[in-house]
């Protein structure tokens, strides 16, 4: 009796399974299983570009209508990795284009994307829909330009916090006028003004648009007439909120804000005047997701907003907002479930000390039982206060502190804040992504290693005393992903005792630490499966095994030491006098 | 809680469990970077299952990872004692650790009161230029100390790093860079009109023939042409020269910076520019400050193709990188 299933009902069987964790395991059964599943994978998500390459991708998955890549490491987000180290966008696009012509929707993030690759996916695609680019940069305008002429089926394009060369807003209005599939746009990132007469042509042959955000050039006065145009919006990112608008405008502003039934999420308000926040007070009550970080509103006019927001689930507002305001917070916005407070002072924005504490955090912990995503820059903290937190919401999956002064202690007891960030691995026993700051010890990375057995990922800056605090967490945080490491003195005792558990992370990022370029070859000679890239400004070639690396950045891989490395990326099997190659972006 | 706890943990070797401490293999003893002398302990790799005694050197040497790895003998760092200072290779943009652990205890430290800048806490001051209002640029810069031999040093200058001097270490506190340039320009309320942001930089694109990929600079930080053209050069030397074969492939004449240079100021390539007209002109022709209120793209041409360009502007497709 043939027991073996035909492949027809295996692909109807998959076609319910959409997890790829299952569908990987799936692949591991038999050949004939990898095959029905590889045929039949829709969706595909590459975590680092670098770990595989994008023809192995493309011949795998040839029916994949939906890529998500990542590129650069999340310190780019940061400066610590030189232009020019890679990341681009262009081997994939060429790969999926000859291999996987239903590929319609595309999600990159810090990657370098060109015009050329704008222009390739526009020409490739057939019936593409979706772009979104997430801190991405390479391409200008008239890249833009090329997916709105040629994509008649967009439904989303998302700029996220990219970089664009602006060369003006005309690419706006190369959308057909027979494009009515949009669903999602979001321009935020541009400067330069777009055509508004053709934004609301655009807006109203969009009857499916649910969420819209523009850029800081569109005026208060063009956004009120956007609103009448689409009061079914469910996101709205505002343009600037500082245009003087006389009384009727006022007042018809109003009324499209509250005609606005569906909306959930509200971002944007760029210079926003405090006159104008009460426009906003019709929308507050079915808000779920509030972003006022580039909101330079202060603390009496955040409290009118907030205490109006019952409903609020994410709210990203600035330090200005006070112990105070986040005691409101606490009192007002009882679904929260993320909060990321933003340093107003770290660009001078506000030069006076902002006053908000370790308070203001320890409120929200108390007030908003679901809070389980905190994001928290201020200038001090204190132990007792992270031990409080951690015992009122034992679900945080997130915590990130960033004490703005590197070694800060605990500013009432000088002690280290080992203890608060014991706490906090001790007790929150789901949390999977922890950022440490201020002053602290071996002790803490022994917590870390001890406790954060669900840890994922982890950032370190300016910690510690020696390598046992890189060898706890390597050895101790067994579900430990990525790993992000800067001026810390760890060095290569830890690294290279801990070798193997580098090949179960995605990736380890160390700069400005005593890593030596001994340890680095040593590393990467023992480790195939490994990139291990020696990023460094200055000349190797004549440097001592003993002299330290500025940055090493370490991940493992399937394809091998990549083709495209600057000449400033080392790795063993390179040539240093080899410059970029040709599959490198156009 | 003191530092100066030594920890004696077995650790095993490193290709085995990576995850579990078994018994075997040796110590890992704590390393103290305050340490005082009569509490100082160091690591040791302990990969063979040695344990390193001594406790006035680190070894850095995995005994089982470097058969057959030529150069990778261990390197006797010696943390506690300046006399062998000078044998100590030293890299000027991080702290050595020597100097990390001949500062005060964590102790005195912590005893000290007041929240403190770098200078007072684990780093001596001297090592450190890091105080709360001096420049630190891309990374921290560090005093040389005087008895370390010149031979061994790597280049301290740090001109890689951006020329806009902020009074910050770079990257922190970790704010992204795309927002940092975002609320620049809010509390600026520059006159943008076409979307430039103010008057902090003026970046231009720079494109060379052949090359992969664009760079940025800020015509705001430079004073004059030579400024200019000696950063392009540097940022252009990472590129090959020569000439690709029909599939784009890096040929086979590898340039290093020397000829690169040679190129650049001899006929075969120049810079030119493409001005507010749209139109491509030769660097140099004007004043510099006229220069960067018209400039709004560099590209680095090859010399055969700017011919024509000298004086008079000629409109030319800016087809070449786009292609």
């Amino acid at each position: 009796m043939d027991l073996r299933l035909p492949s027809k009902v295996l692909e109807h069987i998959l076609s319910f399974v959409d997890s790829n964790e299952d569908r990987n395991s799936v692949s591991l059964v038999c050949k004939s299983w990898f095959e029905t599943e590889r045929r039949t994978r829709k969706r595909v998500f590459v975590r680092n570009c670098y770990a595989v390459t994008p023809e192995a991708v493309a011949r795998r998955f040839p029916e994949t209508r939906s890529l998500t890549l990542k590129g650069k490491p999340h310190f780019a987000d940061y400066n610590l990795v030189p232009d020019g180290w890679g990341g681009y966008a262009w081997p994939w696009i060429e790969a999926m284009a000859a291999k996987c012509p239903s590929l319609d929707e595309l999600r990159l993030k810090r990657m370098v994307v060109t015009d050329e690759c704008l222009e390739k996916i526009a020409a490739s695609f057939k019936d593409f829909k979706v772009l979104v680019l997430t801190s991405c940069e390479g391409f200008s305008t008239d890249g833009l330009a090329a997916i709105a002429v040629a994509c008649s089926n967009l439904r989303e394009l998302e700029l996220r916090e990219c970089i664009v060369e602006d060369l003006g807003g005309d690419w706006l209005s190369y959308f057909p006028e027979t494009l009515t599939s949009l669903v999602s746009l979001d321009f935020s990132c541009l400067d330069s003004e777009v055509k508004l007469s053709d934004l609301e042509r655009l807006v109203s042959r969009s009857p499916n648009l649910k969420s819209l955000k523009l850029n800081r050039a569109v005026s208060l006065d063009a956004l009120g007439s956007l609103l009448r145009l689409a009061p079914q919006l469910v996101e709205l990112g505002t343009g600037s909120f500082s245009d003087k608008l006389d009384q009727e405008a006022v007042s018809k502003l109003s009324q499209a804000f509250s005609e606005m039934k569906e909306l959930k999420s509200l971002s944007g308000l760029w210079d926003v005047l405090p006159e104008y926040i009460p426009l906003l007070y019709s929308v507050c009550p079915g808000l779920t997701s509030l972003n006022l970080s580039y909101a330079t509103v202060q603390m009496p006019d955040l409290v009118e907003l907030l205490t109006r927001c019952s409903n609020l689930q994410k709210l990203w507002v600035m330090d200005l907002i006070e112990d105070k305001g986040l005691e409101v917070v606490a009192s007002s916005c009882k679904e929260l479930r993320e909060l990321r407070v933003f340093p107003s002072g770290a660009e001078g924005l506000n030069d006076t000390n902002v006053a908000m504490t370790e308070q203001g955090l320890v409120s929200v912990s108390e007030g908003c039982p679901n809070l389980e995503s905190v994001l928290y820059f201020c200038v001090q903290f204190t132990n007792a206060a992270m031990v409080t937190i951690a015992r009122n919401r034992p679900n945080l999956t997130c915590f990130r502190l960033c004490v703005m002064e590197p070694f800060s202690p605990d500013h009432k007891t000088q002690q280290p804040l080992d203890e608060g960030f014991k706490a906090i691995v001790e007790r929150c026993k789901d949390l999977q992504r922890l950022s440490v700051s201020g002053l602290l010890t071996n002790k803490a990375f022994e917590y870390i290693g001890t406790h954060g057995k669900k840890l994922r990922m982890l950032s370190i800056a300016f910690a510690g005393d020696s390598d046992l605090m890189l060898h706890h967490l390597l050895s101790g945080c067994e579900s430990l992903n990525k790993l992000e490491i800067r001026d810390c003195p760890f060095g290569d005792t830890a690294l290279l005792e801990n070798a193997a558990k580098l090949e179960t992370m995605r990736s380890l990022w160390m700069s400005s630490c005593c890593v030596s370029f001994g340890a680095c070859k040593l590393l990467s000679q023992k480790m195939p499966k490994l990139n291990v890239e020696v990023i460094d400004e200055h000349p190797l070639e004549t440097r001592p095994d003993s002299s330290p690396v500025e940055r090493i950045y370490i991940y493992r891989t399937l394809a091998g030491p990549r083709l495209d490395m600057p000449e400033f990326v080392w790795t063993t099997q390179k040539n240093p006098e080899i410059g970029v190659s040709h599959l490198a972006i156009k | 809680m003191s530092l100066e706890e030594e920890l004696q943990s077995n650790v095993s070797v490193a290709s085995s469990s990576p995850t579990k401490n078994t018994a075997g293999g040796g110590g890992l003893k704590v390393h103290n970077y305050f340490g005082l002398s009569d509490s100082s302990s160091v690591e040791s790799s302990t990969l063979s299952g040695r344990v390193e005694d001594d406790k006035a050197t680190i070894s850095l040497k995995a005994t089982e990872l470097t058969l057959g790895l030529p150069g990778s003998q261990s390197t006797e760092l010696d943390l506690l004692s300046p006399a062998k200072l000078n044998e100590k290779p030293f890299f000027p943009l991080l702290p050595s650790k020597d100097e990390i652990c001949s500062s005060s205890s964590h102790k005195n430290i912590v005893a000290s009161g007041n929240k403190r800048g770098f200078s007072d806490t684990m780093y001596t001051e001297k090592n450190w230029m890091f105080p709360e209002s001096v420049a630190a640029q891309s990374v921290v810069k560090k005093e040389v100390p005087q008895n370390i031999p010149k031979g061994q040093l790597s280049t301290t200058n740090n001109s890689s790093s951006p020329p806009a001097a902020k009074a910050q270490i770079v990257g922190w506190p970790p704010v992204r860079s795309y927002r940092k340039n975002t609320l620049a320009t809010t509390c600026k309320n520059s006159d943008e009109v076409d979307g430039k942001p103010g008057s902090a930089a003026l970046f231009v694109k720079v494109s060379m023939d052949g090359a992969p990929y664009l760079r940025k600079v800020d015509l705001r930080s430079y004073t004059n042409y030579g400024e200019l053209s000696s950063a392009l050069e540097k940022m252009f030397t990472t590129f090959t020269l020569g000439h690709c074969g029909s599939n784009g492939a890096p040929g086979k004449d590898m340039l290093n910076e020397t000829k690169l240079k040679d190129l650049l100021n001899g006929k075969d390539y120049v810079l030119t520019y493409e001005d507010k007209d749209g139109d491509w002109m030769l660097v140099g022709d004007v004043p510099w400050e006229m220069f960067i209120d018209v400039c709004k793209k560099l590209k680095i041409m090859k010399g055969c193709d700017a011919i024509g360009l000298a004086a008079a502007p000629r409109a030319i497709e800016k087809s070449k990188m786009r292609a």
